[in-house]
């Protein structure tokens, strides 16, 4: 399982870092998305992988940590799954005025002289 | 409390200052005067007390973890430079009030001067040496602020950069410098510094803390090779000349050379670095003195070979040595102010400060020019002033210096000669000025000024005539405490008496007056602006060509190290991630855990053949098939989502479902302003090599990148977990937080303060959101209604605002969607409320109400919901940061920190047993902002497409 998820968490990273390096502004917006669901992914695998561990808190079991899931890396991951879509909300609008403005949606706002 | 006091009035009354009307020239010199006498009384009123005690000290807590408190320290030496910094700003003040003209807008000049006086006082009182950086810095700013007083003047502006460049770039030195000091030390308190000065000596980096503070101290001070800027800072009003630029800041440098004085003197190496620097400003400052013509440059020359002379004082390594540098830096303060007074009288009165036109001003100002004359003659040296005595002790230390036969000979002979340059400059300025045929082309009249502008310049004279007499019945006591502040058991014996005997620094003192009156005679016609033998060496040229360098370097640094091109920087960021990556394997490869891992699923593994498959054809199709893109992206954010289910977190999961659905739709929207398919790929052009080959070198570095998350991934997935803070939420979440969902909890309880921050966040990108696309202008070919929507733009399915149901092939989903809204809305108040004990909570909430209202919108047309339902986003966003706050506050009322959860336990006659918490009040305010911000950001982009549409209708509204 862990290789699975390890190969999840690296192919995800590959594809959004090939597009975020890409001219086009909706290939950049895209590389975004996965590159966060990787890094995602990543912050999350910091508490270990748990299959069928109880998430929430069980008065009749106690709270021992043991038994539980580790809260911290979702905490941290349900913020950053928010900030990562108030980002990218940002960046569309971002995106559509350049294109508006500049008449292209090359990242740099105009098109290169070289291609 | 009183220390406080004498460094925060001048503040306050900076502030105060800097709010009175522009033409208040009267009440600004009252409140400036109040100040500065209130805090000369109240220094003055610590001198009892510190006799008796030795030190006052003052601590504020501020940052115990990292030793730096906010330290006030006086002790008999900090006591006197407090005294003449207060006392000489009280004569300042008024002086500058008849100096200032009118026109003049004083407010800036004296909450400037207030501050710089409050900013001094903090650098002398300073009992940390942190903190004295800071004040030194500041002092740095308050006289850029003052020398470009008069903005509108170049000379004024160019002075003042040049003064912040050399002395701001000095401060950074000599931060240096005392961090090097406190890291030996293991304190920045003075104290404990102080009491580690063998330590210091000994220790390997003692040659660089002497190097750094010394920049500091030499630049602050304008000591060669830093001395140029000094000059160029009297274009500052004259009042700010004789405060800040002859008596206190420039002192500044000596004033820490003296403090440290214990901790690092006594090395060969400060001698030559000190007493060198010394030497030659003593000497050069002297000569360029005798060549002004500007009487304001021959003062400032004239300072910087003053400031040289204690500098050399302070590098002889001889206590005595330090006591004359002392008595030099309170006699050079008075009689240096007085004569930069005198210079102002006569540049006020006359309208000109050129030595070369004035002349003969005696019989218009006799009170001024006697003023001059005994401050001159303290200059100079004469007997019965002053200045004389602290050069004799000079002299004398020159004469016993106890080093090297040559040096011997050398010093007392270059001692001479200074002082035979400072007669001659003292004479030429008295002389020039005051004698002679009286000037006829002068741009006024002169006559004598005001009483109350000649009364500071009096009281300073005086005090120069009463040391120069009576020096152990006056300023003795005071200077035994400044030494025995400094040196402590080792302060030598001296005697301040005016008569020593007919020993040899009494000839050199005789010496030099006539030699300096010789040196006079051949200048007394001279005319000429030129300086013999040093016109070529200009300070100024060497700074403004070293600028020059440096900003050339600088750009062209910044045009090989980055580029305008997003491509390049992005390239740059991962490349230079991936490196920062790969460092930790510099000593030994990767290593795996020894944890097992599980058996594997083939759901498991099945769902991520499919998301990982989206993921790569996501990246694939984003060029030229969006559309299939964003389905492929949403693909892998499913088989996340998925993921977060399988492993335990159902908070996540659901969080990011309801994100997928709102970023799709999101994008979804923007897709139609974005230009069609690349024209080559429709007119089947080839790539070009070059872009090839780039994408070939990006697939190398996604690959590698990747690659590398992968073994990280699972490297540290095979080590057992470690253990961090996440037990403590765990078994304090009932506890402390009330709530059995851990995740939850920390969101809104223990890290309630981070998530305020974030929903902050969200509100102001919607509201950023809101903005850009209120000013948004598609692109000429966007414009045009899409291909299918023309298709279905006959009269039946045209929305009509009107009718209950659309008509067409939409009237299902449209049932549909109506009866999902209430649903959706309890959905979504049900996961509010259980948030806190099973998953759910207000992100999730929020954003399954915000999908619901977007569904409206696409199913009936924005005009049709627009028509029917008012949705207010910055209302929901107001009330949702409101309650969130609230939520907060009302901790703090409770006496509780901000955002500490507060329950309430109450029972009302129908309901029962009512259980309130402010934690539920806070998500609220979550769910309400994200409602808000969602909403508001798709309504935005949705309404795009109504306000660029041809209008069509009357019915149609804009946005």
């Amino acid at each position: 399982m862990e290789a699975i998820f390890a190969l999840a968490v690296g192919i995800m990273a590959g594809a959004g870092i090939y597009l975020i390096l890409r001219p086009r502004t909706f290939q950049v917006i895209i590389g975004l998305s996965l590159l966060a669901y990787a890094v995602n992914l990543f912050i999350f695998a910091m508490g270990r992988l748990r299959h069928g561990a109880p998430p929430v808190i069980d008065p009749r079991l106690g709270s021992d940590p043991a038994l539980y899931t580790d809260p911290l890396p979702q905490a941290l991951v349900l913020t950053a799954i928010v900030i990562g879509f108030a980002t990218t909300a940002l960046f569309l609008v971002v995106l559509l005025a350049s294109r508006g403005l500049n008449g292209t949606d090359h990242v740099d706002g105009r098109e290169p002289e070289d291609e | 409390m009183a220390l406080l006091l004498i460094v925060l009035l001048p503040f306050i009354g900076s502030l105060c200052a800097a709010f009175l009307p522009t033409n208040a020239r009267n009440a600004e010199a009252w409140l400036a005067g109040i100040v500065a006498l209130t805090v000369t009384l109240l220094t003055a009123a610590q001198y009892p007390q510190l006799v008796a005690e030795g030190v006052l000290r003052l601590t504020i807590p501020w940052s115990a973890t990292l030793g730096i408190d906010f330290q006030l320290r006086m002790d008999g030496f900090a006591w006197l430079f407090a005294m003449l910094i207060a006392l000489i700003g009280t004569l300042v003040v008024i002086y500058a009030r008849y100096y200032m003209s009118p026109a003049d807008p004083v407010p800036r000049f004296f909450s400037f001067f207030l501050a710089f006086m409050g900013t001094m006082m903090g650098v002398v009182l300073s009992g940390n040496l942190l903190q004295m950086a800071m004040f030194w810095e500041l002092t740095s700013l308050a006289s850029f602020m003052l020398i470009a007083y008069w903005h509108h003047r170049s000379d004024a502006r160019t002075g003042a950069r040049m003064a912040l460049t050399v002395t701001g770039a000095g401060g950074l030195a000599m931060l240096g410098g005392v961090l090097l000091i406190g890291h030996i030390v293991g304190s920045y308190d003075l104290d404990a510094v102080l009491a580690a000065a063998e330590t210091i000596k000994a220790h390997a980096w003692y040659p660089a803390i002497v190097g750094l503070i010394a920049v500091g101290a030499l630049s602050k001070s304008a000591q060669f090779p830093f001395h140029f800027w000094l000059p160029h800072a009297m274009a500052a009003p004259t009042p700010v000349s004789a405060y800040l630029h002859s008596a206190t800041m420039v002192k500044a440098g000596v004033f820490l050379l003296a403090r440290l004085w214990p901790v690092l003197a006594g090395s060969d190496l400060w001698f030559w670095l000190i007493g060198g620097a010394g030497l030659c400003t003593l000497l050069i400052g002297g000569y360029l003195a005798l060549f002004q013509s500007d009487l304001k440059g021959v003062l400032a020359y004239s300072t910087i070979s003053h400031l040289g002379l204690i500098t050399l004082l302070l590098g002889m390594n001889s206590e005595l040595a330090l006591v004359a540098a002392v008595f030099h830096m309170v006699n050079h303060a008075t009689f240096k102010a007085s004569l930069f007074m005198a210079a102002g009288i006569v540049d006020h009165e006359t309208g000109t400060r050129d030595i070369n036109r004035l002349s003969g001003l005696y019989r218009a100002m006799p009170i001024t020019a006697t003023l001059a004359m005994v401050a001159a003659a303290a200059m100079a040296g004469v007997p019965l002033l002053n200045g004389f005595l602290s050069k004799e002790m000079f002299f004398a230390e020159t004469v016993f210096l106890e080093r090297p036969d040559w040096q011997r000979l050398l010093l007392p002979v270059a001692a001479t000669l200074a002082g035979m340059l400072s007669v001659a400059y003292s004479l030429r300025f008295v002389h020039r000025v005051f004698f002679g045929a009286p000037a006829g082309d002068l741009p006024h009249q002169p006559h004598e000024p005001t009483r109350w502008m000649l009364l500071p310049s009096a009281l300073l004279v005086a005090v120069c005539l009463l040391v120069g007499i009576l020096p152990a019945q006056t300023v003795g006591p005071y200077l035994r405490t400044a030494t025995d502040a400094l040196l402590g058991a080792n302060a030598p014996l001296y005697s301040l008496a005016v008569w020593h005997g007919l020993n040899l620094p009494l000839y050199m003192s005789l010496v030099a007056l006539f030699g300096g009156i010789m040196l006079y005679l051949p200048c007394i016609g001279r005319r000429s602006e030129r300086i013999p033998l040093l016109e070529r060496i200009d300070g100024k040229n060497a700074f403004n060509g070293l600028l020059t360098v440096v900003n050339d370097y600088s750009a062209r640094a910044v045009g090989w190290l980055t580029s305008p091109r997003l491509q390049a920087q992005m390239l740059m960021i991962v490349l230079v991630v991936i490196g920062g990556a790969l460092l930790p394997f510099v000593d030994g490869p990767l290593r795996l855990g020894e944890r097992l891992p599980a058996e594997i699923d083939p759901a498991f593994a099945l769902l991520w053949a499919v998301g990982a498959t989206c993921a790569v054809a996501a990246a694939w199709q984003a060029k030229l098939h969006r559309l299939a893109a964003l389905i492929l992206a949403g693909g892998a954010g499913l088989a996340t989502s998925l993921t977060f289910v399988w492993f335990s977190a159902p908070d996540l999961a659901l969080t990011q479902l309801a994100v997928e659905v709102v970023t799709a739709v999101l994008i979804l929207l923007g897709l139609r302003w974005l230009p069609r398919r690349d024209k080559r790929f429709s007119a089947g052009k080839p790539e070009s090599a070059r872009s090839r080959l780039r994408r070939l070198r990006d697939l190398i570095i996604a690959s590698a990148g990747g690659a590398g998350i992968a073994a990280l991934t699972y490297a540290i997935l095979t080590r057992p977990p470690v253990d961090g803070i996440a037990p403590f939420f765990v078994e304090q979440s009932l506890p402390q937080g009330g709530g059995l969902n851990v995740v939850n909890v920390i969101l809104v309880d223990f890290r309630g303060f981070d998530t305020f921050g974030e929903i902050t966040v969200v509100a102001i990108v919607a509201l950023t959101v809101f903005a850009l696309l209120r000013r948004f202008r598609p692109a000429p070919e966007s414009v045009a209604l899409p291909a299918q929507q023309l298709e279905q733009d006959h009269p039946e399915s045209r929305p009509d605002p009107e009718a209950a149901l659309p008509a067409g092939y939409l009237m299902l989903p449209a049932v549909l969607v109506r009866l999902l809204l209430p649903m959706a809305m309890l959905v979504s108040l049900f996961f509010l409320l259980r948030g806190h004990n099973a998953p759910g909570g207000g992100f999730v909430g929020g954003l399954v109400f915000a999908t619901a209202i977007i569904l409206q919108y696409i199913v009936g047309g924005t005009l049709w919901v627009e028509s029917r339902l008012r949705i207010h986003p910055l209302y929901w966003i107001a009330v949702g940061l409101l309650c969130a706050a609230a939520a907060g506050i009302v901790a703090g009322l409770a006496g509780e920190p901000f955002l500490a959860s507060q329950a309430w336990h109450a029972s009302l006659p129908l309901l029962g047993e009512i259980h309130l918490s402010t934690v539920l009040l806070f998500d609220l305010g979550v769910y309400l902002l994200v409602v808000g911000a969602t909403v508001l950001m798709l309504v935005a982009i949705a309404h795009q497409s109504l306000r660029s549409q041809p209008r069509k209708t009357s019915t149609e509204g804009g946005h």
